[in-house]
């Protein structure tokens, strides 16, 4: 036990795709998510980025559980999530709550906020219904809604004010740990500042530990004190957050750092892009070897071909705890 | 060169919540070869401005009226429909965010293509067809030619962005109006097509109007920036001069609300309080006034203007913002070391 609230190896989530035969002969697999570990530790935050199809998502829903994985191992403080039976998993459930995106799909239109926030709680048995409603309340205060909104409606609310209802239902069972799968890429610049505030005062009141799943570095480096960066179903790089955003090693990490356009004009007009060719390859037929190796722009520096024959691992490089998955030299 | 000349545009939607002022008195010109950057949340009225200025706001429940929209000295607003359908796609064209819901799932890439060539330049199917591989070529998509063959479903995201962005410009238009053509895309997919598009704005000396709530994109790319907020312009001027020092509280508001790659990483952000206004149901006084730390009585009662107002006459590098306060304001601190 490292002291880790969650541990995460080699956790595999592959769909079947396709055709498949009575004799299971011909079947395709999706190899979502593709050998990912990581630790999160009590009250930290952990930034899991990449673009759209590397598994960050699917790695969040295999975590709480919605996917049962492939393979691999979720331990939380050291029991084995996987080995449960569904009616040994519901305390766990309670521990580790969910963010999601679309605060208009996330939320039952029918269902009151009070109802929203008390639901969780009756499922977990938590206190008599006053005691849910009146701890409904004090959440609600907590997020910087109106407590006396408890019997309005979700389509009465903005998108900032919903997504706002959606961190309080996590916090409605005092989880320990909560995924936020890109929580604040549906807002608009100002009310996501709102929001990204509001998830840092909490986490710092409640203690909480996040996975935060986004694809806007410039919002995980506010947020994360350490951040993972995956492709194609594999973490590539993880690293402090100032090691990351500051030197970081694997060629996928440094173009998709340089891809993002700065605020400031000036830095912007004069800043080196390194524009990657080509899209993502689909992840039902990955590269061989280091599955980056089709568009990475430092491939002739490693010689052979050492790229497309051999899968890297994921090893420690440069200076503290900095890992990435790359044959070339440090 | 003057191309474009927006003046006092209105666009209003009736609905049975009441009216909706989408747009409200919009005034702008635009040269050959720039790209101004019009700029704000959800609901400000950036796009359909645009769509405005196409004609193409849905009516009812939209009401368009405008003083004149002259493009190269005709006026859009006095066209017949018929009229307009040569200008479109032809003169102006559009990109539009979404390239999976603005693309026809049920045509091949090659008719999407050659139906803009057939339609304005008479090409034949044969010639359409060559024209429309070209330029596919042209925005970096590799085989155009089993492209052509394709639907869109078969490709990613960035290559439908990609035909889109053909498709806007086979005709060769002189003004493109860009509405969030990358939001849509990953940042690796992003730079490339920003990258494109300035390369062709270059070498075809095409204006552009980037419509865009991503200040960072607005930053490479633009030469003047539009602020809007609740439907009405209340800060322009150049790039370089605005970010840097934002004369509205709104714009200063946005920019600091921004996350950054450069400053403080665990400073808290900034960001506005309060919610953006019912367009239906307007204060009388300044749309921003209820969520402004600068408000005094006087911006509840009236509505500050633009000053000066923008004409084709306006000097280009002017800078303007509809606050009654802009002179007293204190100086901007901007996270990122852009601070005055």
């Amino acid at each position: 036990m490292s002291g880790a609230l969650l541990e995460v190896r080699d956790l595999c989530k592959h769909f079947p795709m396709g055709k498949s035969g009575w004799s299971g002969a011909g079947q395709e697999w999706l190899k979502a998510v593709d050998g990912v570990s990581f630790d999160l530790h009590p009250g930290q935050t952990l930034g899991l980025v990449g673009e759209s199809g590397c598994g960050k998502s699917t790695c969040a829903r295999t975590i709480v559980g919605l996917y049962p994985p492939t393979s691999g191992t979720i331990r939380f403080e050291g029991t084995d999530l996987g080995s449960l039976s569904p009616r040994g998993w519901a305390p766990y459930r309670r521990r580790i709550q969910m963010i999601f995106q679309d605060p208009f799909a996330s939320l039952d239109p029918r269902q009151t906020v009070g109802s929203i926030l008390t639901e969780p709680m009756a499922i977990h048995r938590l206190g008599k219904p006053r005691e849910r409603r009146l701890r409904s309340m004090q959440i609600l205060e907590a997020v910087g809604l109106n407590p006396r909104h408890l019997y309005r409606y979700p389509h009465e609310f903005s998108g900032g004010q919903r997504q706002r209802i959606g961190i309080a239902r996590a916090l409605a069972l005092e989880p320990d740990v909560i995924i936020c799968d890109e929580p604040v890429s549906a807002l608009d610049v100002s009310i996501q500042a709102q929001v990204i505030n509001l998830l840092v005062d909490l986490q710092e009141r409640f203690n909480l530990a996040y996975l935060f799943i986004a694809h806007d570095l410039a919002v995980v480096r506010h947020i994360c004190q350490r951040v993972a960066v995956m492709y194609l179903g594999r973490v590539v790089e993880v690293a402090d957050r100032d090691t990351l955003f500051n030197s970081p090693s694997h060629p996928y990490t440094r173009s998709l750092l340089s891809a993002v356009p700065h605020v400031d004009p000036e830095v912007e007009r004069v800043r080196q892009r390194i524009v990657l060719s080509g899209d993502m390859p689909s992840p039902l037929h990955p590269p061989t070897g280091c599955t980056f190796h089709p568009r990475c722009p430092e491939r002739d520096q490693v010689p052979g071909d050492r790229c497309s024959a051999e899968v890297p691992l994921l090893q420690g490089c440069g200076s503290g705890d900095q890992q990435r998955s790359c044959h070339l030299d440090t | 060169m003057v191309l474009l000349d927006v003046n006092n545009l209105c666009v209003r939607f009736e609905t049975h919540h009441g009216t909706v002022r989408a747009v409200e008195g919009v005034s702008f010109s635009l040269d050959e070869g720039e790209t101004l950057g019009l700029v704000g949340e959800s609901g400000s009225g950036k796009s359909v401005t645009n769509l405005g200025i196409m004609g193409l706001v849905p009516s009812p429940p939209g009401v368009v009226e405008a003083g004149h929209i002259l493009l190269d000295g005709r006026d859009l607003v006095q066209m017949s429909e018929a009229q307009l359908r040569r200008v479109r796609g032809n003169e102006v064209a559009m990109i539009f965010q979404d390239p999976m819901t603005s693309l026809n799932p049920l045509l091949t890439v090659e008719r999407q293509l050659t139906e803009v060539l057939e339609l304005h330049r008479n090409m034949t199917r044969a010639e359409a067809r060559r024209a429309a591989a070209r330029g596919l070529d042209e925005v970096g998509i590799p085989d155009p030619e089993r492209r052509l063959d394709q639907y869109p479903h078969e490709l990613s995201g960035g290559m439908r962005q990609r035909v889109m962005i053909a498709m806007g410009l086979l005709c060769e238009p002189k003004l493109l109006l860009a509405d969030e053509p990358t939001t849509a895309l990953d940042v690796t997919i992003q730079a490339q097509i920003l990258e494109l598009m300035k390369d062709l704005q270059e070498r075809r000396g095409t204006a552009i109007i980037l419509v865009t709530h991503d200040l960072g994109v607005v930053a490479g790319m633009a030469d003047r920036v539009h602020v809007m907020y609740a439907g009405r312009l209340v800060e322009t001027g150049p790039i370089g001069p605005l970010f840097k020092d934002p004369r509205h509280p709104y714009t200063r508001g946005l920019l600091q609300s921004v996350p950054r790659l450069t400053g403080d990483p665990d400073a808290a952000l900034d960001s506005i309080p309060g919610q953006p206004p019912d367009l239906a149901d307007l204060p009388p006084g300044c749309a921003f006034a209820p969520r402004c730390s600068f408000a005094t009585p006087a911006c509840e009662l009236d509505r500050p203007r633009l000053d000066p107002e923008h004409g084709p006459e306006a000097p280009k590098d002017a800078r303007s913002s509809a606050c009654f306060e802009t002179d007293n304001l204190p100086a901007a601190v901007l996270p990122g070391g852009t601070s005055q």
